[in-house]
């Protein structure tokens, strides 16, 4: 950390005097280890049709932690990691065996889990207050390990790409086609969904649940509108999951705003800039 | 019917016959296919024609073995003997590509055929092997279109490429007729052709389409189970197939062998 401290204190930032502010310095390496991740996943989320998915997701980590909370755990988030790719693997596995819509399928587990949720954390009478910062979010809090955790994340996701991209976007375009090439599609849509259940929980609290989501679908979105082939896809949603996330760091320092609402703004800017300059 | 020579020194591509036996499916308590039989032999192109529901695309997934069968068996008989499990290669039925995706068909098919992650910058060697794999249907110049942006056509040569890479043992292509006007259809047939001939391998299609029927060797007339199986000539005049087509045999006389 005292090395990023160091290449930090360089920046011409009020927050980036040396010996001070460490909150905002620890936040700016979140924000740079938070953004690719949600802009790597967003290309697969948007590509396999799974953005109302990613926000049920979320909606079960919150119902993950108050379970976790209620057991009395020292970290409910590991609780909320477990229920999510439960969660995760039970709706891959529903989905493959019924023949609803995926929409309805998404819309049944989703609910299930926000009502399991509020259930749990009003049980005797007890006040929910105390999850709203998890709807919200407080990038600010983050703590060096935390970041560290992150950035493992980060390098495992990374891994997932390099070796399994290919076969979970034959998997997503043209089920029928990747079976008839060998690719075990159920195996490959059960490892993204845990892969984007894992990143949404560990990142809710820092994120905020309410915005998550179009951290999940807005690079990945944007992205579509000007990429022409997949190298084109990811390198914009890569820059612009970035370049949001840092300017929307920056405009929540100076404004006071939530970091999350401010990077999902910029995003969405980014969409309707990206839309109107439309390839085709 | 046309005498199945093997062309190149190689023969067969390893295992080429396919025996379905007394085959039949059932879905849940619905009979799909009863007592269905019938061999494909190596080189042959063979057509499955017959209404909707008639059964093809199950018959398809069963010999894909995406779909249980409840009795009989599907049997590949190797060109040095004992049944394997095959490589085929399939043409799946009208697919709807999401016209936005910015997958492009070089993408595409490269994510098929290598392991390389397609995001990454693509290596030269990569790009000239799905040039080369294009070009076997002569669609080279389709290589940095969207898989949206391809027409009908277009598309069905570009995911007959990817059947035949690596190369199949037998080719099964499911209505690849439907969505390309006559001259297309005609295009994709001789290619089919071309294509057994120079590779000697079986091919096994659905079609709804009777007008180029008479280039195939073999027609099957499926509803439930098999009502006909012959030449195009023999199938087409029979009253199995009035029956189930009655506005179709105006034509029929007229169409002949060229």
């Amino acid at each position: 950390m005292s090395f990023w401290y160091a290449v930090v204190d360089l920046l011409p930032f009020e927050w980036a005097e040396p010996g001070s502010m460490f909150f905002m310095k620890n936040a700016l390496l979140a924000v740079l280890v938070i953004s690719p991740l949600f802009g790597l996943l967003s290309t697969m989320v948007v590509e396999s049709r799974m953005s109302f998915f990613s926000d049920a997701l979320g909606h079960s980590a919150f119902t993950g932690i108050a379970i976790g909370t209620l057991c009395g755990l020292a970290s409910p988030m590991w609780c909320a990691v477990v229920f999510a790719v439960v969660f995760a693997l039970l709706y891959t596995l529903v989905q493959r065996k019924t023949k609803m819509a995926s929409d309805t399928v998404i819309g049944v587990f989703s609910s299930t889990a926000v009502a399991l949720g509020i259930f749990i954390s009003t049980l005797g009478g007890r006040s929910f207050t105390k999850f709203n910062t998890l709807l919200i979010g407080d990038i600010l809090s983050v703590t060096p390990d935390k970041i560290g955790l992150l950035a493992l994340i980060l390098a495992l996701v990374l891994v997932l790409w390099a070796t399994s991209w290919n076969r979970m976007m034959l998997s997503a375009t043209h089920p029928a086609l990747a079976d008839s090439r060998g690719i075990q599609i159920f195996w490959q849509q059960a490892l993204f969904t845990s892969a984007v259940a894992v990143v949404v929980t560990v990142s809710m609290t820092w994120v905020g649940l309410l915005v998550i989501n179009s951290l999940l679908v807005l690079p990945g979105a944007a992205a579509r509108n000007v990429a022409r082939n997949v190298r084109q896809y990811h390198l914009w949603a890569l820059v612009l999951a970035v370049g949001s996330g840092i300017a929307g760091l920056m405009t929540s320092y100076y404004l006071g705003s939530s970091t999350g609402a401010s990077i999902t703004l910029y995003l969405a800017v980014c969409f309707g800039a990206t839309f109107v300059l439309k390839r085709d | 019917m046309r005498v199945i020579k093997h062309k190149k020194s190689g023969g067969c591509q390893g295992a080429c016959c396919l025996n379905v036996k007394d085959l039949s499916i059932q879905l849940g308590n619905d009979v799909i296919l009863e007592h269905v039989s019938f061999h494909l032999h190596c080189g042959e192109l063979v057509a499955l024609i017959g209404p909707n529901g008639a059964g093809k695309s199950s018959l398809f997934k069963t010999i894909l073995g995406q779909m249980d069968h409840s009795a009989g068996s599907v049997t590949f008989q190797l060109a040095e003997g004992g049944p394997v499990r095959p490589r085929i290669g399939y043409v799946p039925q009208s697919p709807n590509f999401d016209p936005g995706a910015p997958i492009s068909v070089l993408d595409f098919f490269a994510a098929s055929i290598s392991r390389y992650p397609v995001f990454l910058p693509m290596p030269k060697a990569l790009r000239q092997r799905v040039s080369d794999c294009l070009e076997r249907v002569h669609a080279a110049g389709l290589i940095d279109k969207r898989m949206g942006a391809l027409s009908g056509g277009e598309l069905q040569r570009v995911l007959l490429a990817m059947a035949l890479e690596p190369l199949p043992h037998i080719l099964i292509l499911d209505e690849p007729m439907s969505g390309i006007d006559i001259e297309g259809e005609r295009q994709l047939l001789d290619m089919l052709d071309e294509i057994r001939t120079e590779y000697d391998l079986s091919i096994l299609l659905s079609t709804h389409d009777f007008n180029t029927l008479h280039l195939v060797d073999k027609v099957i007339l499926l509803k439930g189970a098999v009502l006909r199986t012959g030449t195009p000539d023999e199938v087409l005049a029979s009253p199995e197939f009035r029956a189930l087509f009655p506005s179709e045999h105006g034509h029929l006389g007229k169409g002949g062998r060229q």
